[in-house]
C-alpha cells in the first residue's frame, strides 16, 4: 500500500503462483535481473606491443602458468616455463591403465584400469558460471560433458541416525521440508511467530509452505499418495489392473534431524555446487592438455626450482634436473610465479619480508580422492543411481558414481572416497592397501551384496603425499585474508604470483585463471612502464 | 544446557559452507583418537610419515625424528597449534589437551626423549583458532 501499488487478493495471488510455475519462473526472473553471473571473467588479456625482446619466465605448468605464457607469448614476449613434474596441468590431473605414481614416503601405486576408464584425483566438476574456464575449454577444443552433480535417487548416510542404514536423498529431504513446513504453519496459527507479514501475507506464506511441504487440506505433512510424489512410492504407480500405486511411510523426524540432511540441502545451494556442472569427456586433463597444445613447446620439465631472485636487471632463477641431475641458472626480464605455497615457502628467494610472510602464512588443505574400479555397474543396474553422490558421515565423506558411459557393460571406476579434514589426514596417513580397504569397507554402506564382490583395483591420492604440491589447496581465513592477501598479490618489482592461492575461488581452476590474467595484466603494464 | 551448547557450537563448525571443491557436508569423521600415539596417527603421519622421518619432494616435510627444536616445548606447542608455512594450524581442530598429548607424545618417541612434559595448561595461549572466512 506504501508504494501505492494495490494489494492482490488472494484469489489473485494464487492464480499468479499457478501461472508463474514456481521455481521456473523465479530462475527466469533472476536472469533476466542478470543475478546469475557468478564469475568475474574480463574476458580474454588483449596484451600487445611487449617491448622487443623483452622475456618472461613462468615457474609452473599448471593452469594458471600455461594461461599466462600463452597470453604473454602472443602479447610478444619471450616465454619458457619451468615445471617439477613431467607433464603438463599441475593438479588438473587425470590417471589411467598404466599410470605410475610415487607418493613422498615411497609408496608407488600402479594404476589397473580397463582402457577407457580413468579418475580425477583433483578437480572433477566446473559450475556453469566459470566463465573463464568455460571460454578457454571452449578456445582450446576440450569437449564437456554433463557431471551429474545432484541425484535425488543417491543416499544419504550417517552413523548416528536410522540405526546406520542410508536412506534415499529424496525421501529424506522430502520428509524434512515436509516437517519444516508443517511446524511453521502450526507455529504461525499459534501466533507464535513475530512473521511482519500482513494477514494477506500470512495466508500466501501458509499456501506456499502447503505446496513446498506437500501438505494436506489440514496443513499436516502425512502419508499420503501426495507426500510420496516427493519421497518416493511404497509402490510406484503401474499399468493395468494393478496400476494403482501405495503411499510409503514417513521417516520419524528425530531421524531426518540426525541424519544432517539439512547440510546436504544447503551444500547444493552452495552457488558453486548448484547444477548445471561439466566434466571434460575422456577425463579432467584434457583442459591440461589444451593448454599444453599451445605451449608444451614452451616448457623445461623434471625441473626443481631451488632459487628466485630479482635484481634491477633482471629474474634469475636456479633449478635442478631431478632426472639428469646437474643444476641450471637462467634469466629473464620477469617472472610469473606460480608455485604452490606449501613448495614456494621453502625456496630462497630475495621477496620483501612482508612477501616472505605473505608466502608463510597460507596453509594448505589436505583431501584424499579414492578411484574404485568395480567389474560392472551396480549402482545403475541394482539401484537406479546414475551419477551424483551418496554422502556419509564416515571418513570416505561420499560415494560418487560416475558421469558417463551410462547403462554400458563392463568395468566403470567410482568414486570411492572424497575426504577432508580429519578424516583425510588419517586415510592419507595411511598405506595406499589400507586406504583401499577403508574405501570398502566404509563404501559397502550403500552397496552391502556388491560392493567388494565387484571390486578389482583402486587407486589412492592423498594429497598431502603428492610431491609436486604437498597439500590440496590454500586455506585462507579471514585473518590471513587481512593481513596477508594484498601483499602475495601485489607485483613486486619484477616478480608477480599467480594461482588458486591468488584468488578469492580458491581450489577452483576458475581461481587460478582469473588470477593468472589478473597477474599478466599488471606485469604487463609493469614492463611497458618500465 | 551443557550439551545443547555444545552441539550448537558443533553444529556452527559443521554448518561452515564449503566453497572451495570440498567433499560437501558431514563427512570425514574418523574415531576420535584415544592417546598421544592415536593422535599422531590420525593427524600428523601423513606428512611426517610413520616413522617420523619427514620425506622430500619439491619441498620437504621435516622429519621430527631426533628433532632438537622440538627440545623447546612451547616451539613444537606454537607450531601445532598455529601452523607456518604448509603446515596447516591446529587450534580448529585439536584441543588444547590433545595438543598436549601428541607434543608429549612426539618429544618422546621417534628417537627424542625430552624429560618435561606439557599440559593442557601450557597449550591455552595458543588455543585460540583463526576466524574462518566465508571465501
Amino acid at each position: 500500500m506504501e508504494s501505492g501499488r494495490q494489494t492482490p487478493t488472494r484469489r489473485q495471488l494464487l492464480h499468479a503462483i499457478g501461472l508463474m510455475g514456481g521455481t521456473a519462473a523465479m530462475y527466469q526472473m533472476m536472469t533476466t535481473f542478470g543475478h546469475a553471473a557468478e564469475s568475474r571473467f574480463p574476458g580474454t588479456p588483449s596484451l600487445s606491443g611487449a617491448r622487443k625482446g623483452a622475456s618472461v619466465i613462468v615457474l609452473g605448468a599448471g593452469l594458471a602458468g600455461m594461461l599466462a605464457a600463452y597470453e604473454l607469448e602472443k602479447a610478444g614476449y619471450s616465454v619458457r616455463i619451468i615445471e617439477y613434474q613431467d607433464r603438463p596441468g599441475g593438479r588438473n590431473w587425470s590417471l589411467r591403465g598404466g599410470d605410475k605414481f610415487t607418493e613422498m614416503g615411497g609408496a608407488t601405486q600402479t594404476v589397473n584400469f580397463a582402457k577407457g576408464n580413468f579418475f580425477n584425483p583433483g578437480p572433477w566438476r566446473i559450475p556453469h558460471h566459470h566463465h573463464t574456464l568455460l571460454h578457454y575449454c571452449k578456445k582450446f577444443g576440450v569437449k564437456l560433458e554433463p557431471f551429474i552433480q545432484f541425484n535425488h535417487n543417491a543416499y544419504v548416510h550417517n552413523v548416528d541416525a536410522f540405526g546406520g542404514t542410508p536412506q534415499r536423498f529424496r525421501a529424506v529431504a522430502a520428509d524434512f521440508e515436509g516437517n519444516v513446513a508443517e511446524l511453521l504453519s502450526k507455529a504461525i496459527d499459534q501466533k507464535s511467530l513475530d512473521t511482519r507479514l500482513s494477514p494477506e501475507d500470512v495466508d500466501r506464506f501458509k499456501e506456499a509452505l502447503r505446496t513446498w511441504g506437500m501438505l494436506d487440506q489440514d496443513m499436516r505433512y502425512t502419508k499420503s499418495l501426495r507426500t510420496s510424489s516427493h519421497r518416493g512410492f511404497e509402490l510406484p504407480p503401474g499399468g493395468g489392473v494393478n496400476g494403482a500405486p501405495k503411499p510409503s511411510d514417513l521417516l520419524p523426524l528425530d531421524q531426518v534431524i540426525k541424519s544432517g540432511v539439512a547440510q546436504n540441502m544447503a551444500f547444493f545451494m552452495n552457488d558453486e555446487m548448484q547444477t548445471t556442472m561439466f566434466q571434460p569427456v575422456g577425463g579432467m586433463d584434457m583442459i591440461g592438455k589444451g593448454f599444453a597444445k599451445q605451449v608444451d613447446r614452451l616448457i623445461t620439465y623434471n625441473a626443481k626450482v631451488t632459487r628466485l631472485m630479482q635484481d634491477k636487471s633482471g629474474v634469475s632463477v636456479t633449478y635442478t634436473d631431478i632426472v639428469k641431475g646437474g643444476t641450471v641458472t637462467t634469466k629473464a626480464d620477469f617472472c610469473v610465479c606460480t608455485i604452490p605455497l606449501t613448495v614456494l615457502s621453502q625456496i630462497e628467494t630475495n621477496l620483501s619480508d612482508k612477501k616472505t610472510a605473505a608466502i608463510q602464512a597460507v596453509p594448505y588443505s589436505n583431501s584424499v580422492k579414492i578411484g574404485l574400479e568395480m567389474r560392472r555397474r551396480f549402482w545403475e543396474e541394482d539401484q537406479d543411481i546414475y551419477g551424483g553422490h551418496s554422502f556419509t558421515s564416515q571418513e570416505i565423506g561420499l560415494v560418487s558414481y560416475p558421469n558417463n558411459n551410462f547403462f554400458e557393460d563392463g568395468p566403470a571406476v567410482l568414486l570411492g572416497a572424497f575426504s577432508s579434514g580429519a578424516g583425510g589426514y588419517r586415510l592419507g596417513g595411511m598405506t595406499p592397501e589400507q586406504r583401499i580397504e577403508v574405501a570398502l569397507a566404509q563404501g559397502e554402506v550403500f552397496h552391502p551384496k556388491t560392493y567388494r564382490k565387484e571390486f578389482m583395483n583402486g587407486v589412492s591420492v592423498a594429497w598431502n603425499r603428492i610431491p609436486w604440491v604437498m597439500g590440496c589447496c590454500a586455506r585462507w581465513n579471514e585473518d590471513t585474508r587481512r593481513d596477508h592477501y594484498q601483499e602475495l598479490v601485489a607485483l613486486e618489482d619484477r616478480i608477480v604470483l599467480a594461482g588458486e592461492h591468488a584468488s578469492y575461488v580458491g581450489c577452483w581452476m576458475e581461481g587460478s585463471l582469473l588470477s593468472s590474467i589478473d597477474a599478466i595484466t599488471r606485469l604487463h603494464k609493469r614492463a611497458m612502464e618500465a | 544446557m551443557i550439551t545443547r551448547l555444545t552441539l550448537a557450537a558443533l553444529m556452527a563448525t559443521l554448518a561452515l559452507p564449503a566453497l572451495a571443491d570440498e567433499p560437501g557436508p558431514g563427512g570425514s569423521r574418523p574415531p576420535i583418537p584415544k592417546d598421544g600415539a592415536d593422535i599422531y596417527k590420525t593427524y600428523c603421519q601423513v606428512c611426517h610419515m610413520a616413522d617420523a622421518k619427514g620425506a622430500v619432494g619439491a619441498g620437504m616435510f621435516p622429519a621430527l625424528a631426533q628433532n632438537q627444536r622440538i627440545g623447546t616445548a612451547q616451539y613444537a606447542i606454537y607450531l601445532i597449534a598455529k601452523g607456518k608455512g604448509g603446515m596447516p594450524y591446529f587450534s580448529d581442530s585439536l584441543t588444547p589437551a590433545q595438543i598436549a598429548d601428541v607434543t608429549n607424545y612426539i618429544r618422546t618417541h621417534f628417537g627424542n626423549a625430552y624429560k618435561d612434559t606439557v599440559t593442557a595448561a601450557d597449550v591455552a595461549p595458543f588455543a585460540t583458532p583463526p576466524t574462518q572466512a566465508r571465501r
